[in-house]
């Protein structure tokens, strides 16, 4: 019976987060972005030769509209994908106890590790569904100004439009699993505070003090270890062949900061008194 | 099955020096509506999220039902309803969208008919025209309704209700006294906390008396009332003079004030006094004997009315 029970309380945790406002309304500017992306290479470019500069796949946009949808992404791994699971996480918990309703779910009773795994899943769910909203507006967008085909991939080879739709796919895979690590922290942040506004702060600031130090060339020996470290590796997924080594290090250091910050939140949640 | 509903045996919480509750042995017999009765800041909700398991206490133990907490508080919680501190809900889903989210954390509960459970829940508190309003234009009143009705969403053996009629108009707080009157005659045991005197004398049979931390009395109503000794009452110019005979025929607690005299009479005969006082010749324009009504045995009990404790 728990079996064919236990997702209603999931199905109702996606429900609360989907119908917020503020969540489709933070969906809406991570969408919005690469249709920006798209008219401004449209407008500002009738010269296609100019792919020495600026981030990473915006050389190739005027080629192929699919390269919208990777420096969408390249673009908003940096500060907005990680503000929206930080919008999440920092109100999983603590916003149920800002509310007061944290204190009615744990006396209906929901076991405090099934609170916590539900609100994780949801976390990552968000995480993949802002994701794939970046890659889905920047497909459409670009496709629509630039045109779909073929893509010429990092090592020349060409990948044919379902092959590198895969490859997006895997994309948005990996960058969720980068983000939910983000989210593992995120959700120990929120056991610490009833303010889900503060909490979601110091997750942003977390994310983006590791983007920082990541880029200080004088901390190279702390480089292996931060959060983002290995973000930005979704673009081995363009190489044939893929070059997997760089995302193995990513996946791993994801799965061990999911380790740490699960474990942490799990520890401060079950033994927390609350008095919200 | 044990006899008490709630057991607790020296049930205590401090908060850093601060005891919040110290010692509490309640007993809160089965079938009964106990009033958990406490001026503000004297313990009740501290005691009330122990017993739900929401925060560990410092020393001591309880039981709910039966099982012990808070190992056994996956069997025991879905048969408790509860209201703590004041009604928390997401304030952008309506009412009936809120009892939806409660009762799909809960694993016990029988999904094919919630829709019918949530429905005769709202309509029991009096909510079933406002249920699809969002929960943030519910006034307070409507707020503590709605509460009630997540603590009924399932039959209870067990409602532990924190101050349910705060907020509520007259009207309303008479409503949700006779609603907590009929779950009752259904069966439910109700710890009901309230800092109100009238609340306890209307609905409660077993009261049991916070006072800084302390379950200072606990009992039925009718032994506490049984308890209380009367006094007696000389109206006389002479004042003192009354207050000395009454002290010479050993009542205790003498009091005298304008034209009044007043002691604890015990186990002396009123007709002895008044005899005592024709005999001493003070003048008796009026005498009565009082029993004292519950506000003064709560001021006997805890040498204090009404205040705030800190
Ligand atoms: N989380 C807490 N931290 C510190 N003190 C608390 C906390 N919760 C309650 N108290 C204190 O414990 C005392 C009892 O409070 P409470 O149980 O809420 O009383 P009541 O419900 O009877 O009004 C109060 O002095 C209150 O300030
Ligand atoms: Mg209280």
């Amino acid at each position: 019976m728990s079996a064919v029970d236990a997702p209603a309380f999931f199905v109702s945790e996606l429900r609360l987060v989907s119908r917020r406002r503020r969540n489709q309304a933070g969906l809406a500017v991570l969408a919005a972005v690469p249709i920006i992306i798209a008219v401004a290479m449209k407008v500002a470019a009738p010269s296609s030769s100019s792919s020495s500069q600026g981030p990473e796949f915006f050389g190739s946009i005027t080629s192929n509209g699919y390269f919208v949808a990777l420096a969408a992404l390249a673009v908003e791994i940096q500060l907005l994908l990680p503000i929206a699971v930080a919008t999440i996480a920092g109100d999983s918990v603590a916003g149920e106890a800002n509310q007061g309703t944290l204190r009615y779910l744990l006396t209906v009773p929901v076991d405090r590790t099934r609170l916590l795994a539900v609100k994780f899943a949801a976390i990552v769910v968000g995480a993949f569904v802002a994701t794939m909203t970046v890659a889905t507006a920047g497909l459409l967008a670009g496709w629509a100004l630039f045109g779909a085909g073929p893509v010429t991939l990092l090592s020349g080879s060409q990948a044919s439009v379902g092959g590198s739709l895969l490859r997006l796919l895997a994309m948005c895979a990996y960058l969720t699993v980068c983000l939910a690590a983000l989210g593992a922290i995120g959700l120990f942040v929120s056991t610490l505070t009833e303010q889900p506004m503060g909490a979601t702060i110091a997750i942003t600031i977390i994310a983006v003090t590791s983007w920082v130090l990541g880029a200080v060339p004088q901390l190279d020996w702390l480089h292996p270890y931060l959060l983002t470290n290995s973000w930005t590796a979704f673009g081995e997924l363009m190489r044939s062949p893929i070059a997997w080594e760089p995302l193995r290090d990513g996946l791993l250091s994801a799965a061990a900061y999911m380790l740490i910050f699960l474990s942490a939140a799990w520890a401060r949640f079950t033994t927390a008194d609350v008095s919200s | 099955m044990t006899a008490f509903a709630v057991e607790s045996s020296g049930l205590t919480k401090r908060f850093g020096r601060q005891v919040a509750v110290d010692a509490v042995d309640l007993a809160v017999p089965r079938g009964t509506v106990y009033g958990f009765l406490g001026p503000n800041g004297s313990g009740k909700t501290t005691t009330i999220r122990m017993l739900l398991g929401l925060i560990r206490p410092t020393d001591g133990g309880h039981a709910l039902l039966g099982e012990r907490m808070p190992a056994g508080a996956a069997r025991v919680l879905p048969k408790v309803g509860a209201l703590v501190e004041g009604p928390g809900f997401h304030p952008y889903l309506s009412g009936i969208d809120n009892l939806r989210r409660l009762d799909a954390a809960d694993r016990t509960a029988d999904r094919k008919n919630a829709d019918a459970r949530i429905r005769s829940a709202l309509d029991r508190v009096g909510l079933g025209a406002a249920a699809r309003k969002r929960y943030r234009a519910y006034s307070l009143g409507m707020r503590q309704r709605l509460a009630l009705a997540a603590a009924i969403l399932a039959p209870r053996d067990l409602l532990i209700l924190d101050e349910p009629t705060n907020g509520l108009d007259p009207q309303g707080t008479r409503e949700v006294r006779a609603l907590i009157a009929a779950l009752a005659a259904e069966g439910s045991t109700v710890l009901l906390s309230t800092h109100l005197l009238s609340e306890v004398e209307q609905i409660c049979g077993h009261v049991g008396v916070m006072h800084q931390g302390k379950l200072v009395a606990q009992s039925t109503l009718a032994d506490l009332r049984a308890e209380a000794t009367p006094r007696v009452r000389v109206t006389t110019d002479r004042p003192h003079d009354a207050a000395r005979v009454l002290r010479e025929l050993g009542l205790t607690d003498v009091v005298t004030g304008g034209v009044e005299a007043a002691g604890v009479l015990g186990p002396i005969a009123p007709e002895k006094v008044v005899a005592a006082l024709v005999h001493d010749g003070v003048p008796v324009r009026g005498f009565g004997v009082v029993a004292p009504d519950l506000e003064e045995l709560f001021v006997g009990l805890t040498g204090e009315g009404f205040d705030v404790s800190g």
